[in-house]
This record gives structure tokens, sequence and C-alpha cells, in this order.
């Protein structure tokens, strides 16, 4: 729907390493977790790009590099035509109004202390747009209506309200700011069901109401086929697939994404009864310690001899604008390649790597 | 006769200063040999605290357990602690949503499977770690010899929950209650854990209570499926009629609120209103009211039966969703 | 609780997907009556009357007010504070007159014990042991409660410091505190204490305020760097609050909480430490001054075999002021707990 608009965000070349320390007195770096490792994307105005991924995939950390809440170790984050990474402290800071951030967990990313209006207004004052009382108290109302709360929220605390009342409030923070750009890490994932609707339909609201544009980030594929235009598949630090909402749900390409998808359940026996599952084998491998060329050829049932171990695959255009990082994404999709048998190989889980949850843990049926 | 019976379990929370507080509202359901039955609600349903009672697990004081636990023809609530101790892990046994604070961090993962075996079955060591590397082998966990050694923090977290469906599974239990056994772990290793439970309950002929808030996890799993809404079943249905047509507003609702993998994209998500801050206290009528399309007069005098429906189950509503809207 | 507008807050806009949408109508085929409706409305907001502006703070208030260990605590505690703070008007003599009464019938064997005008009969040089555990109240909280709040602040100072900034700030401050932490903490005060050219209650209340330092600033250090890798502290980085604000209004507060509690367990220990090095004859040398670990350590000690009732009272007292002040520090800490919360 927005095909012509410019990219209101683009990422070159991202990458997020975080050192791995030890030693008693002086911390000396042993080595690095490649939590991010090279991802490129734009995401236009209007648009919601959609990412998805399993814990420990880097996705998250994409979107806080993106931020600047983590430091990115290379590349460029050219947000509006300016590259945030090269802006120093006040004018980094100036420059996060536009940008905005939603939490996972509504719960611990509201200041217990604060009240609502104190939650809402702290933003307002970061940036000088609290200078006239009547107007904030408008602003302040206004934000609560749009996202569906009563203006008497603005006494109460965080701790007072249920979990999607809290969403709500961390959303409204997000909001009164009037952004350009919000990420939103994992939005509903700590809701209940019944709750995950309301603020999905709450998000798309607002989106066409003020032409948001949206970076949502979810382990969900449901959850991010539904919300999202254009939808970005992670896999240990880099992206493997990128493809419109439709086009990937419809067909996957990368080998990583079809497992990915035919894992997901869905609530209807008609569907489970008939659905074949692609297991994948093996475990995570280490984020310290990535495996060389393709980051999924040791769990790939497509895998071949040739290339996949020592060539890491760009992610490259392979039908109108479905980009795929697999050096054989055409001829598995023409049947041209059959899956095998993948041996499993053993993987420890990392201890003390920062933000990367430990992997999990897949083998083949028996 | 059933191999659980539960009957009019009631399980009230009362702590002190605080109001007393019904967690657990005559919840009965059945579990037949062999057979899978789903629990399903959102959190503070009663889902969980149902299970705890069912095993004799919640703590000593501060709740009141009332109602029947038939396991068997034997009323569980009624057998002294010993017995019930003895029963557990034998003869039901019980797989928790955190794999890693189920196991202890300081014994080998092959001894913690062998204790159990030494401990029901009467074995020696050398035949029960024997035993236990077949049963780490038939939970799909590779090379198990090397297992036997290892700690808990040493192998994945899906490895560690396949480790504990083996401890579960190491007496050849009648009963295997498991309460979100995949919610704390990533899609593909859900796969692969509901894949390996749905095998073995195939072969072994356990039964299984799936406790879950997944409507996905119970369509692909369970024969008969209970809703729970603010602790009471409010729908139960065999898992077929339930999806084609969920009666019941809640389950309706939640059906329609969910995004689905293969639905159009582009729909608005159905949302059911409010949150379960808004439930009324059952006595009043109805605790779904305040959150109901379908809601009328008679949803506040007093709480809704559970009836009979014509396709075999039961419903607790006094203006359904009618036939024709809940088929989808 | 009437406030119309805290009533506004039942079903229609609190409860979720509140616009209306096209085809929702349709879809509801529920009708209430009004009266039903009216009394939907009012079990909302039976449901919500109890919830409503209130703070943490003044829940943990709450919760403490209905906890019975915290009012025990506090009722030895206010017992304590208001015999230090009336003293003058309780006390039935002057804490250092020397009575003839009383002088008359000392020996080195024999105190003069109870007696009518003197409950709880003479010290070892003839004043009115009553009024001097009396007095002795308040010279004993005084030297806990001014020990404990230097020690406070500087722990404050530099965990602040060193949560806050980190990096080789946190590394050196740690480290200082690390080699206080490694000397016992009576040995410490002992050192510090005969290290001043002359003794007196300061030397004592500094001595004991050192000691705690670093038990604080670890305390405080600790929850800040916990707080700085927190969500909220990351929401308003996100936001574009500037760092100092960050630190000064959400690390910090929310740090604080735990150190003021341990603050109430460390006024039971200040007490005690004091009382110690009273007893190891390092305090304050004035004869008149009425302290009870001096009581205890000089008087108490001396004359056990004559009268014992010169060790019971003051030990005794001190056992029992300190204990309120752990029942109260436990049940602030039990308190604040978020788990606790409802």
């Amino acid at each position: 729907m927005t095909e012509q608009t410019e990219p209101l965000i683009e990422l070159r070349d991202v990458k997020v390493h975080f050192p791995i320390k030890s030693g008693l007195l002086f911390d000396r770096t042993v080595g690095y977790v490649y939590a991010v490792d090279g991802v490129s994307l734009s995401i236009r105005k209007g648009e919601t790009y959609g990412l998805v991924g399993e814990s420990g995939c880097g996705k998250s950390t994409l979107g806080r590099g993106l931020l600047r809440l983590v430091e990115p170790t290379e590349g460029e984050i050219i947000f509006d035509g300016t590259d945030v990474r090269s802006l120093k402290g006040e004018a980094m800071r100036r420059a996060r109004r536009r940008m905005q951030m939603i939490f996972q967990d509504p719960l611990s990313s509201l200041d217990p202390r604060q009240s609502v209006e104190s939650l809402l207004v702290e933003g307002l004052k970061a940036h000088g747009l609290a200078d006239d009382k009547a107007e904030t108290n408008r602003r302040l109302r206004e934000t609560l209506e749009a996202v569906g709360l009563p203006a008497s929220s603005l006494s109460k605390y965080p701790h007072e309200f249920s979990g999607g009342q809290r969403q709500r409030i961390g959303i409204a923070r997000a909001l009164v700011l009037n952004p350009d750009l919000i990420v939103a890490d994992e939005p509903v994932s700590a809701l209940d069901v019944s709750i995950q609707a309301q603020v999905l339909n709450l998000l798309e609201d607002l989106q066409n109401e003020r032409g948001l544009t949206y970076l949502i980030i979810a382990h969900d594929l449901a959850v991010v086929r539904h919300i999202a235009d254009t939808v970005g598949v992670m896999y240990l630090g880099g992206l493997v697939e990128e493809a419109s909402s439709d086009d990937l749900y419809r067909e996957p390409m990368h080998p990583y994404t079809r497992a990915l998808m035919s894992a997901v359940p869905v609530p209807d026996p008609l569907v489970e009864d008939r659905r074949e599952r692609i297991l994948l084998a093996g475990d995570l491998p280490s984020p310290t310690n990535p495996p060389s060329g393709c980051r999924f050829h040791t769990r790939c049932p497509w895998a071949q001899p040739t290339r996949c171990a020592d060539e890491r695959p760009q992610l490259r255009d392979v039908v109108g604008g479905h980009r795929v990082a697999c050096h054989f994404a055409e001829d598995i999709a023409s049947g041209k390649i059959r899956p095998h048998e993948v041996e499993v190989e053993l993987v420890r889980p990392t201890d003390g790597t920062g933000p990367v949850d430990p992997p999990g843990e897949l083998i083949p049926t028996p | 006769m059933s191999l659980l019976d539960v009957r009019d379990l009631s399980v009230v929370f009362q702590r002190r200063g605080e109001r007393p507080f019904t967690a657990v509202d005559k919840v009965s359901f059945t579990v037949e040999p062999g057979q899978t039955v789903g629990l399903v609600g959102e959190s503070g349903c009663g889902k969980s605290v149902t299970s705890l009672a069912i095993m004799g697990l919640l703590p000593k004081r501060g709740n009141k357990v009332t109602g029947e636990v038939l396991f068997e023809g034997t009323d569980l609530l009624k057998l002294r602690p010993d017995d019930m101790r003895d029963r557990r892990g034998r003869e039901i046994s019980m797989i928790f949503q955190d794999p890693l604070s189920s196991l202890n961090p300081v014994i080998p993962i092959g001894i913690q499977v062998a204790e159990v075996l030494e401990r029901h079955q009467g074995r020696d060591r050398k035949q029960a770690l024997r035993e236990s590397r077949e049963l780490l082998d038939a939970v799909g966990i590779p090379d198990p010899q090397r297992r036997l050694t290892e700690y808990p923090h040493q192998i994945s977290g899906g490895m560690r929950q396949r480790a504990l469906i083996a401890i579960a599974l190491a007496c050849k239990p009648r009963l295997l209650i498991a309460d979100e056994p995949t919610t704390a772990l990533d899609v593909t290793i859900q796969a692969q854990i509901l894949t390996l439970l749905k095998q073995l309950v195939d072969e072994t002929g356990t039964a299984l209570v799936m406790i879950t808030h997944d409507l996905g996890v119970v369509a692909g799993l369970c024969d008969t499926v209970n809703v729970l809404y603010g602790g009471k079943v409010v729908e139960r249905e065999r898992r077929h009629e339930l999806f084609a047509h969920a009666r019941h507003p809640y389950t309706h609702g939640l059906l329609n609120s969910v995004p689905r993998l293969d639905s159009p994209r582009g729909e608005r998500l159905h949302a059911i209103r409010g949150s379960v801050a808004d439930n009324i206290p059952w006595v009043e009528g109805c605790a779904f009211a305040p959150r109901c399309d379908n809601v009328v007069d008679a949803c506040l005098e007093g709480p809704p039966p559970l009836e009979p429906t014509a396709t075999g189950g039961d419903l607790r509503c006094n203006n359904p969703v009618s036939e024709e809207v809940a088929v989808r | 609780m009437s406030d119309p507008t805290t009533q506004a807050g039942t079903p229609a806009p609190r409860s979720g997907d509140d616009k209306p949408r096209p085809g929702m109508s349709e879809r509801s085929i529920g009708v209430l009556g009004d009266r039903k409706k009216a009394r939907l409305d009012e079990l909302a907001r039976a449901s919500a009357a109890d919830r409503g502006g209130v703070s943490l703070v003044r829940d943990a208030a709450r919760r403490l007010r209905r906890n019975p260990v915290a009012i025990i605590g506090a009722a030895i505690v206010g017992l304590f504070v208001l015999v230090a703070i009336f003293a003058p008007l309780i006390a039935p003599h002057d804490p250092v007159q020397r009575f003839d009464e009383l002088t008359k019938n000392l020996t080195v064997d024999t105190i003069p014990g109870a007696s009518g005008e003197f409950p709880l009969g003479s010290d070892p040089l003839g004043r009115d042991f009553l009024s001097r555990m009396i007095y002795g109240a308040r010279q004993t909280l005084f030297v806990g409660v001014l020990a404990t709040l230097i020690g406070l602040a500087l722990g404050v100072l530099i965990g602040a410091i060193a949560g806050a900034f980190g990096g080789w700030v946190d590394v050196v401050l740690m480290r200082l505190t690390d080699v206080m932490l490694a000397l016992p903490s009576l040995l410490l005060a002992i050192t510090l204490v005969a290290m001043a050219s002359r003794s007196s209650q300061w030397t004592v209340i500094f001595a004991v305020a050192i000691v705690s330092v670093p038990i604080f600033a670890r305390l405080l250090r600790g929850s800040m760097l916990a707080q700085r890798e927190s969500d909220h502290v990351l929401a308003a980085r996100a936001l574009g609050v500037k760092e100092r604000n960050i630190v000064l209004r959400h690390m910090l507060p929310n740090s604080l909480t735990a150190v003021i509690v341990q603050a109430t367990l460390t006024f039971a220990v200040a007490i005690l430490d004091a009382a110690a090095l009273s007893f190891l004859g390092l305090g304050d040398p004035d004869i008149n001054r009425a302290e009870w670990g001096l009581m205890l350590g000089v008087d108490g000690q001396r004359y056990f075999e004559v009268r014992p009732e010169l060790a019971y009272y003051p030990a005794l007292a001190i056992i029992v002021v300190a204990l309120g002040f752990t029942l109260l520090g436990e049940a602030m800490r039990e308190a604040i707990d978020p788990k606790n919360r409802r």
C-alpha cells in the first residue's frame, strides 16, 4: 500500500557484539557473543515490519540496537536521512522523541513508584514539551483516551492495573511524544490470550489514525503475520528471509522459515490432524561461536555438501521482493533438492551471554 | 470406572487479613484410561490450582480443598500424606512449565531418573541406572549414556523438559498431568515435545491431563477439552465439536480473538472486552457477564448451571452462541 | 472514593476494546434490562472500590499496619523513644546526683537494693539506678540513631556514586569497601577508637558509623546496578530522559527502599556495637553519662557478684530495644517485597 514512500529507517549491516568478560580484578575480554551479526533492512513510512525468530536469535538486541539502547558495534542506522549512530550525547537524546519503544513486560517497564501521570509527563519534560500546564493536561487526557484508558487513571499507579491496561499505559507513554517510529518488543506475549487481541487491535487503530511506523518484534508467527506488512525472519544473529507477510506465509522459501511455520500450532483440529511437521535437528548453536558458512547448515534438512558449510549466503531477491539467504532457495522451492536426515550435533547452553537466552534444542523424531 | 473422577473440587485460599478467594469452584471432570483431556483457560482460571489439588501439592496452610478426587475409586483427598506421596510418581506423575526449576541442580540427570525407580520400583542403583538410560533414550535425548552423569545446567531447555518427561514416565504411571509443559519453550521445540508426548501416550496407554492456555496446543492433542473460566468449567466438548462450533461466548470469543497463521490477513481480531479483573463473583451471576456480548438478565441471577448439550458436551450459559454463528 | 472520576473507571473505558466497531452491535445478541445493567455497574464499582491512587509506599504502609510483627516492633521502639524523649519527666531523680541515703550504705561488698524511694536501688556510686536506666535510653538511642544515620549517609553517597558511574569508579570504591568488610566490624571500631587521641561519645558514634558504611554502600550499589539493567530504566532512556534524571529519579529512589530497611536493622546492630565498645572500656570516659552499654560494661561487670541486677537491667534493655528495631525492620522488608503486592 505504501510502495512509493521513502524508507523511514534503514539499517545497513548492523552488528551488535557483546564482549564476554572474565577476570577477578580487571576484566579481560575472552570472546564475543555475536548477538546481531550483519543485518540490513529498511522500513517505509507507515509500514509495519515484523521481526520473528526464536529466543537467542538476536531480534530483541536488534530492536534495542536500532534505538541505541545497546550500542551497535558496526553498521549504519539511517533514520529519516541522518545516521543515528553519528549522533552524540544531547543530539541523540533529542532524537529519541521520534523513535519510541514498547516493552514486553508492562509491569517491569513501568517504574512502580510513578503514577501514570508522572510516567507520561516524564517524556514530555525530557523534551521540553510540558511547559504549558493546560496543554500538557489536554495532551495526557487525549493520549489516554486514544489507548482506551479513563482519565481517572492519571492518579493511579501501575500495580493497580491489569496486565492489558498496563500495556496500554506503556503504549501511551510511547505515544504521548508523538513519535514517528515505534519499536514494540513482544508487545503481547506477556498478556492473556483474550487481552492480546485488544492490544493488537489498538496498535492497528493507532497506526491508522496517526500514520505510525512499527517495528514489531515477536516470537509468535501468527501475531506477526496478523499485524505486519513485511516480515523478516532471524536466525542466530542474521536475517534469513524477508518478504511481504502474505508471500512469506504463502510460500516460505528458507528451510528455517519452513520448519518454524510448520511448528506453530493452529487452533483447529482439522488442520492439526493433517499437517506434517518439519522437525529440526540439533541445538541452536552458540552465538559465541556461530557455524561457518550458512549459520543454519548444521541443522538444515536441505543442506548440501557444497557451499553451505563454507560460504555465508547473502540475503538476495529470489522472486519479486522475496529475499532469502539460502544458496539453494530456488532448487528447494522447485523440489529439486529433497530433505534428508540430519545428524544431531551437541551444543552446550552458553552461560553468561548477557541478553541472549539459553538456546533451545531440537532433535528429529525417532 | 473412570481412571480419574474429579467431583465438585473446590479450592478456597484464605490468607490472613484478606477475603477468602475461591480459585477452583466445584470443578468436575473425568479422565478415562488412555485418554487425553485438556484443561484450558487464561491465568487465574484455576487450571493449575486444580492440578496441584489433584496431586496433593498445595501448601498445607492457607487453603481449603473440598470435593472428591477419585483415582480408580480411591479418594486421593482422603489419603494420608505418606500414601499420597507413594502414589505420586508411581501412579500419577506431573510435569511442570519450568524444566530448570523442577530439576535438582546439584544431582546428575541420570541419578534423578534412577532415584524415582529406586524409590517406587525397588530397583538397585545399577539396574535403575540401566533403566534410566533406556528412558532417556526413549524420550529422544541423544547419547543417553553420557547424559546420565551430566547436570541440568549442562543441557538445553528442551532437553531438560525431555528429562522431566523421562522422570515422570519412569514408573509407567497411569495418569500424567502436564502443566503448561511447552510454554517456556520455543515453537520448534514445543513441536518436538508435543510430538513426543503424543507418541508416548499412544505407546504406553498413559492418560494425559494437559493444562494450557494455548488453544493451538489443545487442538492437536486432546480428546476432550474443559474450558475453565473464573474457577468453573464453562464448556466441555470433544475436540472436533469444540473447535467446529464453540457455544460458550467465552470459548467462542477466545477462538475468534487469536490470530491464526492460516487465516486471511487484514481481518480485524474480535477481541473480548475487559479483563478477568472485571469478573463478578459466581454467586451474583455468571462471572463472565461483564465481558460477554450475549449477556441477558438471567446472567445476573445466580450462576448458570452446567447442562448437557445435544453434541454430548456440557455448557454453562444462559444465552449460548447460536449454532449457526458458532460454526466457523 | 465517592469521587465520580474514580467511578467512571468501570466497564466502558477501562475494559479494553471500547470503541464501537462496525458489525459488533449486530454480533452482540445479548440484551440487558436497565435494572440488571445498574446491578452490573454496582458490582464493578464494588470490585474497583478498594483500588485507586494507592502508591507503593502507601500500599506498603497499609500492609505494615496489618502485620502484628510490625506492630510489636513499632510498639517497643515507640515506647523506648518516648522514654528517651520524656526522660526528665519520667525519671524520679537526677541521674547524676549521689544520694546520702544510698552512699552511706555503700561498701565494696554491698550496694543498696530496691527501696520505696529508689525502686531499682543504687548504682555503685550511690546514684538512683532507675533514673540512670531511663536517661540511658536517651543516650543509647542517640548513639545508635546518629551512628546509623552517619553510616547511612556515607554509605548511600559511596554506593550511589559507584552505582551511577560504574566502570573504574565503581571498581575502586568497591575494593575499598571490600577492605573494610574484610575486617571484623568490632575490631575496626576498636582500632578507630584507639586511634583517636581522646575517646569520647563522638569517637564511639563515628566508629560504629564507619563500620556500617560498607554494608550500606554495597547494598545500594548492587541494587542500583540491578536497576540499571531493569526495563523501566531502559524505558526512561528510550524516552530520552537525561541520564542524571534517570539516576536521581529512577535508579536511586527504587534502590533506597532496601537500604532504608537495612538501616532499621542496623539500628539494632549499632546499639549493640556501641554497647560492646563501652563494655570493652572504649566508650565515653564521662562517668556521669548514663548509657546502657557503659552501665553493663563498667558497673555490671565489676559488681556482678555483689548486685547482678546492675548487669541484668541494661542488658535486658539493650536486647529488647534491639529486638524492637529488628522486628520493625523485618516487617518493613516484608512489606515492601514486591512479591507480597496484590
